[in-house]
């Protein structure tokens, strides 16, 4: 996993609340077998007409924003479909970053294990932010990790709060499962005693 | 002398617990991973790229639904060369690393949420994870289960564990007798609309009340099923004698001596008076009407006898805008009454609807009718075992009689990732779990409905209140209700 620290970028504005999975990866693309090389489908049919042509209002398609790896949504971002295809379309896209008031949380989990870094912001803050990102040409945010906050140079603050744990896996990269086989021991101990309840058996 | 009162989810969550370490999330237990073809293949790579094994094998099991053909033709030659070489992959990933896999051809093949329990394999007291957010369904049998990501798969894979941060708990108790017409399908849909679909995010809900209590299994993992469209981790009910005589002499019940120690220690998995929950909520079931979603978010929902809502009436501009929006891509004008919204398509099926007991109130309705000449409906039973019990019981050629299409069993037109998909614009009466933009085809509209309401649907060709539908009741054979 890619590590985070501080990212300064342009920012883009999705002004649209209870954005579903299957907005940012509609399921034809969820039959590929690989993990990458899903950013050209991110939000696919809010992106293009049926016929191919790029949707020239929506902000994905807007040149103003290109190149932006900061994302402002409305609340409840990502909601639905557990689909992990979502983070890896963002991520392949070149979000590192996802500003909202709240976030479904199976997509809080998989955005963690992709280096995807989650910022609650209070609805308040985020609709300054929207509005900044619409109206301000060349909008930029600086999210620090570290202090776990989101600037602008226009004297716009604001914190948000990550778990220790996940905050220290981002900053540093880590991989979970690493992390689970250090307490092997335990583990080990465990299923012994636990393989013992019958009526938890799969099997 | 006695401890604490804890909750159905707590004493599920304790006897998971490998380790706490300090500062970092929950090390739990999971004793119950189910597969299938569209989340596990980049799983199974990563363990690849890793050298890492597949810890037990014996708590993992794999089945075909999301992308699989519903019909015998479809299934003989697949089309979709990107979708057979998906279930190709899980084939050899289930071969190599040495799963239970219920392949196409299996008799046990189905809809893993519908499988799962059929076989016995879903008990009260585990925890399940799935690669499918659907996976809230086996909660209804006092299991803690939830849906994960790609990346957990892998994990649990490798580790029979994931992380997990302590959810909240929430408590929603129905109580009261529901009216003649009003399902567990009709629950869960008013839930999601009053406390809107993130309204229980970071939560497992416990359903209580003697509403809940009083609804068959099938009713519990109908309203189980769509805890995640209230954006609940995992929605749960505790087990009681409904629950235990499912479960008897299911394939991978206990049996004998050890099925008399089972029942003892699930039956001890009841919330504890005086226990604390982090939110309530109580509903009064006998006001619950039949249900019918109007927009593109599962929350959009309102009784039959209402009308399509006025954005003017949502309280912030954001959701006035998301009113607006939905209402344009559904096609349908403020103030319209839904009994007045006519349909195209009709889909029974669905790891929401799609079991015997849903084919059963689905036929009842159907009987005796026929489907409008405008109407095309299908039936796509979640199982080869719902499919079989069915014919047993005359339901197909009910259906087929009344111009319904009976299916092979998958996942068919609740997510379209196979060739059952709606064509732009056509409206769909469906029995499944999201009425998203798209879900069930480009352009395509959903109405969240169930069982019984699409099958009135289907034969009217408009929406109608089932509490008014005339059942045509024939002499024999007698459909079970």
């Amino acid at each position: 996993m890619e590590k985070f620290t501080t990212l300064t970028s342009l920012a883009m504005p999705l002004d649209r609340a209870n954005v579903d999975t299957d907005q940012i990866i509609p399921k034809q693309f969820l039959k590929r077998v690989e993990r990458t090389g899903y950013g050209d489908f991110l939000f696919f049919d809010w992106r293009q007409t049926p016929e191919g042509k790029p949707v020239a209002a929506f902000v994905l398609n807007d040149p103003r924003y290109k190149g932006a790896q900061i994302l402002v949504a409305g609340k409840n971002f990502a909601c639905g479909s557990s689909r992990e295809h979502a983070a890896w379309a963002l991520s392949d896209f070149g979000f590192r970053v996802v500003i909202a008031p709240t976030f479904a949380d199976i997509f809080f989990s998989n955005a963690g294990k992709n280096g995807i870094v989650l910022a609650r912001l209070s609805e308040a803050q985020v609709a300054t932010l929207l509005n900044n990102a619409q109206t301000i040409p060349g909008y930029k945010l600086t999210v620090s990790l570290e202090e776990q906050t989101v600037i602008d140079s226009r004297g716009f603050k604001a914190s948000f709060e990550v778990d220790p744990f996940r905050k220290y896996c981002l900053l540093e990269g880590l991989d979970d499962i690493g992390l689970t086989l250090r307490h092997a021991a335990e583990l080990d101990a465990f299923e012994a005693k636990h393989d013992e309840a019958g009526w938890l058996r799969a099997k | 002398m006695s401890s604490e009162p804890k909750t159905l989810f707590e004493k599920v969550w304790e006897q998971h617990v490998v380790v706490e370490p300090k500062g970092e999330p929950t090390v739990l237990y999971i004793d119950l991973q189910l597969l299938h073809e569209v989340t596990s293949p980049q799983a199974f790579e990563g363990l690849r790229l890793a050298g890492r094994k597949v810890r037990r094998p014996d708590r993992s099991v794999a089945t075909v639904d999301h992308n699989i053909p519903t019909t015998l033709e479809g299934r003989l030659h697949i089309v979709d060369q990107i979708a057979a070489k998906q279930m190709t992959a899980l084939r050899k990933n289930c071969a190599d690393f040495g799963i239970e896999l219920f392949d196409v051809n299996s008799p046990d093949q189905g809809v893993v949420h519908v499988v799962g329990p059929e076989l016995g394999f879903t008990k009260p007291g585990m925890t399940i994870v799935c690669g499918d957010s659907h996976t809230s369904t086996h909660g209804a049998f006092g299991a803690l289960a939830f849906g994960i990501g790609t990346s957990e798969v892998e994990h649990v894979l490798a580790t029979q564990t994931l992380p997990q941060s302590t959810p909240k708990t929430f408590r929603i108790s129905v109580e009261g007798e529901l009216q003649h017409g009003v399902t567990a399908k009709d629950i869960i849909l008013a839930i999601i609309g009053k406390i809107g679909t993130d309204g229980a995010t970071g939560c497992v809900i416990e359903y209580a009340g003697s509403a809940i209590r009083s609804l068959s299994m099938e009713g519990r993992m109908t309203v189980c099923n769509m805890s995640i469209e209230a954006g609940a981790r995992a929605g749960m009910i505790a087990p009681d004698a409904t629950t235990f005589a499912y479960l008897k002499g299911r394939r991978h019940s206990p049996k004998g001596a050890e099925w008399e120690q089972a029942v003892a220690e699930w039956s001890k998995l009841t919330t504890d008076p005086g226990a604390k929950f982090d939110r309530e909520l109580v509903i009064d079931g006998s006001t619950l009407e039949p249900y019918v979603s109007w927009g593109t978010s599962p929350g959009m929902v309102a009784p039959i006898t209402a009308k399509v809502p006025d954005p003017a009436a949502a309280a912030t501009e954001i959701e006035r805008n998301g009113f607006k929006r939905a209402l344009e891509y559904m096609g349908l004008k403020a103030g319209t009454p839904l009994e007045e919204v006519s349909i195209d398509r009709v889909f029974i099926g669905s790891c929401t609807n799609g079991r015997i007991e849903d084919m059963r109130a689905a036929a009842r309705v159907a009987r005796g009718y026929k489907v409008s000449t405008h109407v095309n409906a299908m039936v796509v039973p979640g199982s080869h075992a719902v499919k079989e019990q069915a014919e047993a019981e005359g339901l197909d050629r009910i259906f087929r009689e009344a111009g319904f299409e009976w299916r092979e069993p998958g996942c068919s037109m609740c997510l379209a990732m196979n060739p059952d998909v709606l064509a732009p614009g056509e409206r769909c009466a469906s029995t499944s779990n999201r009425n998203f933009e798209g879900r069930q085809g480009r352009d395509s509209r959903t109405h969240l409905v169930s069982p019984e309401m699409a099958a009135a649907a289907a034969i009217a060709g408009h929406f109608v209140d089932i509490r008014t539908w005339k059942v045509n009741e024939l002499a024999t054979p007698e459909v079970k209700a």
